[in-house]
């Protein structure tokens, strides 16, 4: 390949494109992405410059932010059903699909203090699905329990929920979430990982395929689409991300 | 306006919100007057009870770091990029605060409840959620309005003595104006009394001005008014000036000790205003 080698923060953002564009999944017609969130609204933007139509809402782009009743209005929305797709990280994160936001340790987070759980505890359950997303990959953030539920991954029977974890990217690996079952099952995994590898680093149970295959390259459509216009879309509001990622500032009609 | 709504300073509004009251802020994205927390901490206050709507970020870490807090009730702290709340942090796992998690949804909705004038509302989601075990004055029935069997969460209405709020401008009929920021509108309108900073002064009623008054609270709202130039910073006003990001991720350095957090607030809270007096 010619360009500069692939990024394994561009590598997450075309897996996250892929899972957002599933044909299995329910449509993604209009998506909200969250603060402090640069790889899903990398990918969000990747899905919108390959041609897909899709309404996104970034809350934290300040020019052209799409709400005029600030996040009230997307919660307004979710609650409504009208918002399709939404990404959530967590502190912990559980074989159950729980996410912890709040803490280790009692309540509320006597132990390591989180920030808190934002709108997790809503958005999980109103939103049709949902991609939990975490670049650390470790026992100590995929746990078999989380310590403090922010957002349950399952409900009980009877309790209205429209959706619940698609699948869980991480920095090693793709999962798999089977509601059903309510358990994980290793999808992919990213280069230099392999079988033992991600169980080593990963502190719930979980499927395996027989044979584990690589998560894929993004194409060179891709990485040029990232690298030129989804970065343009970026800059304002995540700067330093996208220096870091996409490297330094280049002219528009240069990279056009 | 109402010659008792403006007043000279927002050190005179400050005077004005009692130890131990519970005082509302928007989020960092969402026009908090860090002005008026600063005019807070000068005055010594204790006691406050904060309410993050629905978030809570640099104001509230700065009003709990100069020990003005008594409890937080928010749905996260955090300074954005520059990381964790630290002074929040450190006085949680000292025991020097009350944390009341809740859910951005849930305050929104308390708030809208207030703002109706009805007891309580009720909101999907949330079952299943450490929260609401939590919460106990949260509740669940089984939705009447169903053949049986679909539990939905109910909330309080909620009414904060103080919003805190900072806008572009004020009319001399006391609206302000803060462009497409409407939720602190329902702020303004479940909160008993609302204090607004403002950059200047506007020539006109705006509400009179088909453009301007979608974006603008009405008087019947605002309960005192201060002028306050770069009354956000460091975080945003509108199109009118960004996150001043590399101060806030100072102030995260410097707030990791008690001692770096001292010496920044006598820096950049009470020492920089007796210079700007003298």
């Amino acid at each position: 390949m010619s360009g500069p080698e692939i990024k394994p923060e561009e590598r997450l953002a075309a897996t996250l494109a892929r899972l957002i564009l599933d044909p299995a999944a329910p449509p993604a017609r209009h998506i909200a992405v969250g603060a402090a969130s640069p790889i899903p609204a990398a990918a969000c933007w990747l899905v919108k410059k390959s041609g897909h139509p899709v309404r996104l809402s970034l809350l934290h782009k300040r020019s052209g932010n799409p709400f005029t009743e600030g996040s009230r209005e997307l919660f307004d929305l979710t609650g409504q059903g009208r918002i399709d797709l939404f990404f959530l990280g967590g502190g912990q994160i559980d074989g159950q699909a729980n996410i912890n936001l709040i803490g280790t340790g009692e309540w509320p987070g006597t132990g390591a203090r989180f920030p808190g759980s934002f709108g997790s505890a809503f958005m999980y359950m109103m939103t049709p699905r949902t991609i939990l997303f975490r670049e650390e990959h470790s026992p100590r953030v995929l746990v078999e329990k989380v310590d403090n539920i922010s957002a349950p991954g399952l409900s009980a029977p009877g309790v209205f929920r429209r959706g619940t974890a698609q699948a869980l990217v991480t920095g090693r690996a793709v999962f798999r979430f089977d509601p059903a079952r309510g358990r994980f099952a290793l999808e992919s995994a990213h280069p230099g990982e392999d079988v033992a590898s991600i169980r080593a680093a990963t502190g719930f149970d979980y499927d395996e395929p027989a044979h584990l295959p690589a998560t894929p390259d993004p194409t060179p459509e891709q990485l040029a689409l990232l690298r030129g216009p989804v970065r343009d879309e970026m800059i304002e509001t995540y700067p330093e991300f996208c220096a870091r990622v996409f490297g330094a500032a280049e002219k528009k009609d240069a990279a056009a | 306006m109402n010659p008792e709504t403006l007043e000279a300073s927002p050190e005179a509004l400050a005077a004005r919100v009692p130890d131990g009251a519970m005082v509302a802020l928007p989020p960092d994205n969402s026009l908090p007057s860090v002005a008026l927390a600063k005019a807070l901490i000068r005055r010594g206050a204790r006691g406050l009870r904060l309410l993050g709507v629905p978030v809570s970020g640099f104001a509230t870490d700065i009003l709990i770091g100069a020990g003005c807090v008594a409890e937080v009730q928010t749905s996260a702290v955090s300074l954005g990029e520059a990381g964790f709340a630290p002074r929040f942090t450190a006085a949680l796992k000292e025991g020097r605060i009350t944390v009341r998690d809740a859910t951005c949804p849930a305050i929104h909705t308390m708030l809208q409840a207030a703002e109706k004038g009805v007891p309580f509302m009720p909101l999907r989601g949330l079952i299943g959620s450490d929260i609401l075990a939590n919460r106990p004055d949260w509740r669940v029935i089984d939705n009447p309005f169903a053949g049986g069997g679909d539990p939905v969460v109910l909330l309080p209405a909620l009414s904060p003595d103080f919003a805190l709020i900072h806008a572009a401008m004020a009319d001399r009929e006391g609206n302000v104006w803060l462009g497409r920021r409407r939720e602190c509108a329902t702020i303004a309108h479940a909160a008993k009394a609302t204090f607004v900073t403002v950059e200047r002064l506007h020539d006109g009623n705006l509400l009179e001005d088909e453009r301007l008054a979608p974006g603008t609270i009405s008087a019947t709202y605002i309960s005192g008014i201060a002028l306050a130039p770069r009354g956000a910073q460091p975080v945003a006003l509108l199109d009118e000036y960004g996150v001043d990001a590399g101060f806030i991720a100072e102030y995260a350095r410097a707030a990791r000790t008690e001692e770096g957090f001292q010496a920044w607030l006598a820096r950049h809270v009470t020492e920089q205003h007796e210079e700007a007096l003298a």
